[in-house]
């Protein structure tokens, strides 16, 4: 069973809950912020949004919402934890993930689809995938701009914890491309691409499915 | 000798007020029928020429008078559809104008019951490669859309936008939300049964949006921006996304009987009129209602127009089962009444009575005939287009026919992974169930409207229903939004009449409802009237595998053009309805059986401009020869003249295009072929390349 993880103002909720169990065809269900026992799930995804409106910074609010303690709890059990756009921004802003997500150098919200390179062939959820393999979804954000400092770009390159880069152009201005990270053990990943918008040849494109693929297939060989 | 009350009402109104109560009304009674009778809210000059639309169908499941339409989409689905302006807030703020615009029209949707699933925007814009206002309002405008929208999930699929220097100071911010409703169990703004309780929920009320109404129905004055500030709402997207989620779980309960949103008029229009829509009466305590801020005047707190507020009527002993539910989102909701018996609106302060009128002479404003006075037709100077392909390039580059990537760009337009044909084809397409869609299309050429309000808005129609076609929907139904000047000047008032009765002959010819729609008026500034705009939105409906795009798509395939051209450069294009449904019936069927690869459908620029878009989508030049078609009028005129009733279609079919043609009585003509990185017309050519680069940065170059 995969959650996905509903706050207040997120809106990519449905949209990943339809790519689990339409597309990908696994079982998951919706899992509200508040008072919510996390113990039977295998696996979690956090979605796109605007959680608390993006007040304060996109992700802050919802980072320090005591579920996020339970999600830690998953993460360090191995379990894939998945953080999609404003997902991403609160598994930044929690600690789960190195760096931080700021505003787009245009200043604009930009919603458009880009090329990905993937760099980790290797997580929990970009297994599916070839190394250095080119592949399209699409973005939606202003707040996208991945940074972080030198040390940590040092350890993210060592321990190969970019998983994608942005090809060709880079829409955000994030520092070296970065479009996703993952944490070390590979089982949490973040990303500013809709892996959930490009599941279904009707939407566009199918590049996104493997990442819950290999998500439902982690899951399935850690039983 | 009484005191004139401080209303914008008319003598003769005030004169009128005054007979229907038997009695002065006092100051608070004032303020409110100021509200209820002002033109944005009662319709006063508009509604006498608004019955002239076809309002019935066998798809229309709600259809006009109530907050939007709801519209039969297949056995289990309706689509709520409404459109909305916000056009004197955008131009005094357009960050909040247009912000609080999308939210709207986006709660009219969902009190219906609906989950709201999309957006679409017209935009008319002042000149902005002149005017650094019309620059700023621009930017801002879409930066308010792109706020809101984005952060309430709902994605903005597709619009138009047009830029004048009419819109200079009054710009056009039109929204339409459609929403997805289980059939059978709409909710409508009525209150039906004495008892139920009078919920107000949503945000606190404030001190923002008051006397919005009766600024929206007078012209905008140099002075405007500064005075009617505090007239213009505050947005807040959260709250309103939070308003979104918990409605749509309280909908799925049977605690509901009607809902309401609180928008232009505020709490006075919500609660007078669905309590009158039901026959009934109120009985209010203002005491109970959540507040901003301590010590608001009364007046303030029934004229606030603060965002983000509904009114719902909740079953007797439902009331628990809704607070629960709203508790869990942490929405703000108070007890404010109940529903009465009898046709008494009564409001109660500390116990006191302190308003007490019939509820109709609220809900039901007086009525006007104004004044209607033919403008002389304008003589018509054709434009001298000596160089053709300069001028091609300097159309494209035009920000009425660039690329609108800019705009779109800064919307989601994907979220709720719905969107299956995106912004910047003839028409959107999201999915509503595994097999089929729903289209949307809009039309309104401001420019043409001007010249001829009558014939600009059948051409409106004719434009947005060609727009449907071309991604191949079926029309199902119109909503409007009607953009004039001041309807006290007779003139204004005639293009407004006029457009309306080209609108309604248009209508009935196609055999399409109007569902729902709005009037705007006093779109004048400094005594100014901007272009007439009728804007049209047709709602339709297609098979997902049956869908099309203008693209060309090979090289190779013949290009046919359908349709008539005639020599109408510079002119408003006269629409022949019955030429124009052949036409869109013929490429209805086209599409669906599969006979055409691309499809585009023809308005501004011309067959110059049409064929050049098709060929940008996957950089797939042509090589045709406009000298073959039209014989007998000029190559300026082929390129570039705007006549209604055209497609071009890219085919490997032609033989079996063309018969069809003959068949239903259409003109078609095969006038070259898809290939190449060039754009060739005959008379000359330019590189692919060239031509898309000053198309692609058209708009963009003007901002930065």
């Amino acid at each position: 069973m995969i959650g996905v993880l509903e706050f207040p103002g997120s809106n990519c909720d449905y949209d990943v809950l339809r790519a689990l169990q339409d597309v990908v065809k696994t079982e998951a269900r919706m899992v509200f912020f508040k008072n919510q026992d996390l113990s039977d799930l295998d696996g979690l995804v956090v979605p796109g949004g605007f959680s608390y409106g993006d007040h304060l910074r996109a992700g802050a609010i919802a980072a320090k919402m005591e579920v996020m303690d339970k999600v830690k709890v998953l993460a360090a059990q191995s379990k894939p934890v998945l953080g999609i756009c404003n997902g991403f921004q609160i598994l930044c802003e929690s600690g789960l993930l190195p760096g931080a997500l700021t505003r787009n150098t245009s200043m604009k919200f930009i919603c458009k689809w880009v090329k990905l390179e993937v760099q980790n062939s290797t997580s929990a959820f970009t297994n599916l995938y070839k190394k250095g393999e080119i592949v399209n979804m699409p973005i939606a954000h202003g707040e996208g701009r991945y940074f972080c400092d030198d040390n940590t770009l040092k350890e993210l390159k060592k321990n190969n914890q970019i998983a994608f880069a942005y090809n060709g152009e880079n829409p955000n201005g994030s520092v070296e491309n970065i479009a996703g990270v993952c944490n070390r053990e590979g089982n949490v990943l973040g990303l500013m691409p809709h892996p959930e918008r490009s599941s279904e040849k009707l939407l566009g494109g199918e590049d996104g499915r493997r990442i819950f693929e290999a998500m439902v297939n982690h899951i399935k060989s850690k039983k | 000798m009484i005191k004139r009350p401080n209303v914008s009402l008319s003598d003769g109104e005030i004169e009128l007020a005054r007979k229907r109560l038997g009695r002065e009304p006092n100051d608070i009674e004032w303020a409110m029928l100021d509200v209820m009778w002002s033109e944005h809210c009662c319709y006063k000059s508009s509604r006498k020429w608004l019955k002239l639309f076809p309002v019935d169908g066998k798809n229309v499941l709600l259809g006009v008078g109530d907050d939007c339409g709801v519209v039969k989409f297949d056995d289990r689905w309706g689509i709520a559809i409404g459109m909305e302006s916000h056009n004197h807030p955008s131009a005094i703020e357009p960050v909040a104008g247009a912000a609080t615009g999308i939210g709207g029209i986006v709660r009219d949707v969902l009190s219906k019951g609906a989950k709201p699933i999309a957006c679409i925007d017209s935009l008319r814009l002042g000149d902005i490669k002149h005017d650094e206002r019309s620059k700023y309002l621009f930017e801002n405008i879409v930066k308010g859309i792109a706020d809101y929208g984005n952060t309430i999930g709902i994605p903005t699929i597709g619009g138009e936008a047009e830029f004048d220097k009419s819109f200079n100071k009054n710009p056009l911010v039109n929204v339409v939300c459609i929403g997805l409703v289980d059939k059978d169990r709409i909710v409508h703004g009525s209150a039906p049964v004495a008892g139920d309780t009078m919920m107000l929920v949503g945000s606190k009320t404030g001190r923002d949006g008051i006397h919005g109404v009766t600024f929206a129905s007078e012209e905008l004055s140099g002075s405007s921006e500064e005075a009617s500030r505090p007239a213009v709402q505050i947005e807040d997207p959260f709250s309103e996304k939070l308003l979104i989620d918990s409605f749509v779980e309280i909908f799925q309960t049977d605690a509901v009987r009607g809902c309401k949103d609180l928008g232009g008029g505020g709490f006075t229009c919500a609660t007078s009129e669905i309590v009158h829509k039901g026959g009934k009466g109120a009985l209010i305590d203002i005491d109970k209602i959540h507040l901003r801020e301590p010590n608001m005047e009364l007046w303030e707190i029934i004229l606030s127009e603060t965002q983000e507020r509904m009114m719902l009527i909740v079953k007797k002993g439902c009331e628990g089962e809704v607070e629960k539910i709203l508790d869990k989102w942490d929405v703000p909701h108070a007890r404010i009444g109940v529903v009465t018996e009898g046709d008494r609106y009564i409001i109660k302060h500390n116990d006191k009575v302190i308003v007490n009128m019939p509820t109709h002479m609220l809900a039901e404003g007086p009525l006007f005939d104004r004044k209607a006075e033919p403008i002389p037709k304008r003589v018509i100077v054709k434009p001298k287009i000596k160089d053709l392909k300069k001028h091609l390039i300097s159309l494209l580059k035009d920000p009425n026919m660039a690329s609108k990537k800019w705009i779109y760009e800064q919307y989601d337009n994907e979220v709720q992974a719905r969107t299956v044909i995106k912004p910047g084809q003839d028409g959107s397409v999201t999915r509503i169930t595994d097999k089929e869609g729903a289209v949307l299309g809009t039309g309104c050429n401001s420019h043409h409207c001007a010249l001829d309000p009558y014939g600009g808005a059948k051409g409106a129609l004719a434009e947005a229903v060609r727009n449907v076609i071309a991604v191949g929907g079926e029309p199902l139904a119109i909503v409007d939004c009607l953009n004039f000047g001041n309807p006290e000047k007779p003139r204004a008032f005639w293009q407004f009449k006029t457009a309306a009765e080209g609108l309604a002959e248009a209508a009935k010819a196609f055999e399409i409802p109007v569902v729902s729609g709005n009037v705007s008026f006093y779109n004048e500034s400094e005594g100014k009237p901007i272009n007439p705009s009728p804007i049209v939105t047709v709602l339709g409906k297609v098979a997902l595998d049956r869908t099309m795009t203008m693209g060309i798509k090979d090289e190779g395939d013949d290009i046919i053009l359908i349709g008539e051209t005639k020599p109408e450069l510079g002119e408003s294009p006269k629409v022949s309805l019955e030429s124009e449904k052949k036409v869109d019936w013929m490429m209805l069927r086209l599409i669906e059986n599969q006979s055409v690869g691309a499809a585009h459908d023809l308005s501004k620029g011309g067959l110059g401009v049409g064929l050049a878009l098709m060929a940008f989508k996957r950089d797939i030049g042509f090589d045709v020869d406009i000298s073959k078609m039209a014989e007998g009028i000029p190559e300026a005129e082929k390129l570039f003249s705007e006549s209604h009733g055209r497609f071009v279609v890219v085919t490997k079919y032609a033989k079996g295009v063309l018969d069809a043609a003959e068949k239903y009585g259409v003109k078609a003509q095969v006038i070259g072929k898809t290939g190449g990185d060039k754009l060739s017309y005959g008379p000359f050519s330019v590189s692919l390349k060239e031509a898309k680069k000053a198309w692609e940065n058209g708009l963009e170059d003007l901002i930065i």
